[in-house]
């Protein structure tokens, strides 16, 4: 690939990421009141892409083989035990994440 | 009072903390793409201009991929649409708190990775703090710690070793807590339990490189099926809350 066919493949990259991005707010302007079928998705489907980015994240774990996603389990009930006791961001993050990289270097 | 302080550094002190757990996950991942971009045979350039340009991490990585391959930019505009079409969710989510957001509105559209969406979607904002200038420290830092550890990752890169193994983690926490802190706001937690529910079975037919746009359609389609019904519930915990 020349520079510039480099320059192109990024650019393109660039475009289409700009486009979902920016897509919502060009169709429905913040001047306009937004369709009522719109708005209601605006309300509920926040939680579910939190759901979705949760799994997201779990995607490569694999549960058939060996440690069947153990560390990620165990991790994630450590990140949700800290915050629903503590309910301080930072700890429940950082209490997980030690937790896992304790499981994954030393016992699994 | 905060007299001594000026706005921006009130937004940047209150916005700071939200962000600590993406320093770590944004150095560690921009670091490792760094290093994937020079191990493949880039300059530290293409990692520093794309983290910069692109900002959004998996588009990144397949892109280095596209630069490998032979020339063909419908293939790469296909295929960043298809990565990247969560964030059409995003935008519907945040059209109302990014509303009057003024001169940063259009920064705040362009750095809407993940992680920026979720910390400004659901962070509770302190009220002497400005909201649009919150959500634009939260949006910078972390679009600084993701091009610093791109950058980084390129220039060093293979003379790194990581003993760090499993710090990835750092971002499942993180998305798993702001799961929890939505789950405590919500009205109803059918759209939380949707997402997850209907994104593990898209995961089991699909698979890890091919449930996103499955997962998508299938929330979208339930939640517009269950319209009504869910508007009811909602309205019905407003009127109960605000003892209507």
């Amino acid at each position: 690939m020349t520079t510039t066919q480099q320059i192109i493949t990024i650019g393109m990259v660039v475009l289409a990421t700009l486009l979902t991005r920016f897509l919502p707010f060009i169709v429905f302007p913040a001047g306009k009141e937004a369709p009522k079928y719109i708005k209601y998705l605006g309300k509920t489907l926040a939680g579910a892409v939190f759901g979705l980015l949760v799994i997201y994240c779990l995607k490569n774990t694999s549960p058939l083989t060996f440690p069947h996603g153990l560390p990620e389990l165990i991790s994630v009930a450590v990140v949700v035990t800290l915050h629903l006791w503590k309910r301080q961001m930072l700890l429940s993050i950082a209490g997980g994440t030690v937790c896992y990289m304790l499981l994954v270097q030393f016992m699994f | 009072m905060h007299c001594g302080k000026s706005k921006y550094r009130r937004a940047l002190e209150a916005a700071f903390p939200h962000t600590v757990p993406i320093l770590a996950g944004f150095l560690f991942l921009g670091m490792t793409y760094g290093i994937y971009m020079n191990v493949s045979g880039f300059s530290f350039l293409y990692p520093m201009l794309m983290s910069l340009t692109i900002f959004a991490g998996s588009a990144e990585f397949v892109t280095v991929s596209l630069l490998l391959a032979p020339f063909d930019p419908i293939k790469a505009f296909a295929m960043t649409l298809m990565i990247n079409a969560r964030h059409l969710f995003y935008g519907i989510s945040m059209l109302d708190k990014y509303k009057n957001t003024g001169k940063v509105k259009p920064y705040l559209i362009f750095g809407m990775c993940d992680e920026s969406f979720s910390i400004n979607f659901t962070a509770d904002i302190p009220p002497d703090v400005d909201k649009s200038l919150f959500m634009f420290f939260v949006t910078l830092l972390n679009q600084f710690y993701w091009v610093m550890g791109a950058t980084l990752g390129g220039i060093f890169g293979s003379f790194i070793s990581f003993s760090t193994e499993g710090i990835d983690f750092v971002m499942t926490a993180m998305f798993t807590v702001i799961f929890l802190e939505q789950w405590r706001k919500e009205k109803t937690h059918i759209p939380s339990l949707l997402g997850l529910g209907l994104s593990i079975l898209c995961l089991i037919f699909f698979g890890a490189d091919g449930f996103i746009i499955p997962a998508m359609g299938a929330i979208l389609l339930i939640l517009t099926l269950l319209k009504h019904p869910l508007e009811r519930r909602i309205d019905q915990k407003r009127e109960k809350e605000t003892g209507v």
